[in-house]
């Protein structure tokens, strides 16, 4: 990895942040805009929930991982506060894997 | 005061599972032969743990210039559109602010951003997150690349599991409402299927096609649960 490299990413990388602000300035936004705006980052979200728990690499992730955030969605769909949802999904993925369960 | 106090145990805990994803970030680098200044270039000044890992990847692999930058604007792409949805956090202040807030925008500071609903508390949580979160992991990557391999591997404490699990509760309210559970739960589909076809970062951005279910469908209760 160049310098170079590291710079131009980094660049692009802040231009990628800083784009949806400057855009949102310009825009005069509905309430149905705002709406739909907030709606794309749920989806967004959603899919790196679901790419995080189940995907490693190209491949399926093991069964550890996806366990545990099983586990920690059924706590935060009960309700249950977040660091107990986190703490819980790492327990039981590390618990697994620590039992031998990829 | 004690909502505050929530937010900050909340962020307490994201930026320990961050730690440890930081170490291993600065391990796998160190391990990779990259310089420790350049590791300290790619977190202070990308700041993107996904482009991150990928670029280092692709350099172990032998990619060229080009390419990593290439792929890891693709895997960073995300944040136009976060930045769309939660620009309003971003509009006050001194510049100076605003560009520093803009620098420290992330998944994590971006999902507990939307979990709260008042602007005043969704400010609050995007920079506690967002500064939280930049701190921690620089200090992490410096560490992780010190002490090298001695570390072992991240993936023994779980932590894989506790970000998609952390980020699934903040948007857990969300998803109760109308249109909002079923945008999810589309957008996931369609990023798991298209997953093995599609260059890292595209499956993604694919996701936003989920907006398609909410079409036609009429805005949910006004009523917002607060995540605890």
């Amino acid at each position: 990895m160049s310098w170079v490299g590291i710079v131009v990413l980094a660049a692009g990388t802040y231009g990628l942040r800083l784009a949806g602000p400057l855009l949102r300035k310009r825009l005069r936004l509905s309430g149905t805009l705002e709406r739909y705006l907030e709606l794309a980052a749920i989806a967004l979200l959603a899919a790196l929930i679901a790419t995080a728990a189940l995907v490693a690499g190209r491949g399926f992730a093991g069964w550890a991982r996806p366990a545990g955030v099983l586990v920690g969605a059924v706590l935060a769909w009960r309700k249950l506060p977040f660091v107990v949802v986190v703490i819980a999904a790492a327990t039981v993925a590390a618990t697994l894997r620590l039992a031998g369960v990829a | 005061m004690r909502t505050t106090n929530r937010l900050v145990r909340n962020v307490a805990a994201l930026c320990a599972a961050g730690f440890v994803v930081g170490l291993s970030f600065g391990a796998i680098a160190a391990a990779a032969h990259i310089p420790l200044s350049q590791v300290i270039g790619m977190s202070t000044l990308i700041y993107a743990g996904g482009a991150q890992f990928l670029a280092v990847g692709l350099t172990s692999a032998g990619a060229g210039t080009v390419a990593i930058v290439l792929a890891g604007l693709l895997l960073n792409a995300r944040h136009l559109p976060f930045g769309l949805a939660i620009g309003d956090v971003l509009s006050t202040g001194p510049l100076a602010q605003r560009l520093l807030g803009t620098h420290v925008m992330t998944d994590e500071s971006v999902a507990f951003a939307l979990a709260e609903q008042d602007p005043q508390a969704r400010r609050r949580a995007y920079w506690i997150t967002g500064l939280c979160l930049f701190a921690t992991w620089n200090v992490a990557v410096i560490v992780g690349a010190v002490a090298g391999s001695a570390l072992g591997d991240p993936d023994t404490f779980g932590v894989d599991a506790a970000f998609p699990a952390g980020l699934l509760a903040l948007v857990m309210p969300s998803l109760r409402r109308r249109p909002a559970g079923r945008v999810a739960l589309a957008g996931a589909t369609l990023a798991l299927v298209t997953t093995p076809l599609l260059p890292a970062g595209l499956p993604v951005l694919v996701a936003l096609l989920g907006l398609l279910a909410a079409f036609g469908v009429p805005a949910g209760p006004a009523a917002r649960e607060v995540a605890t």
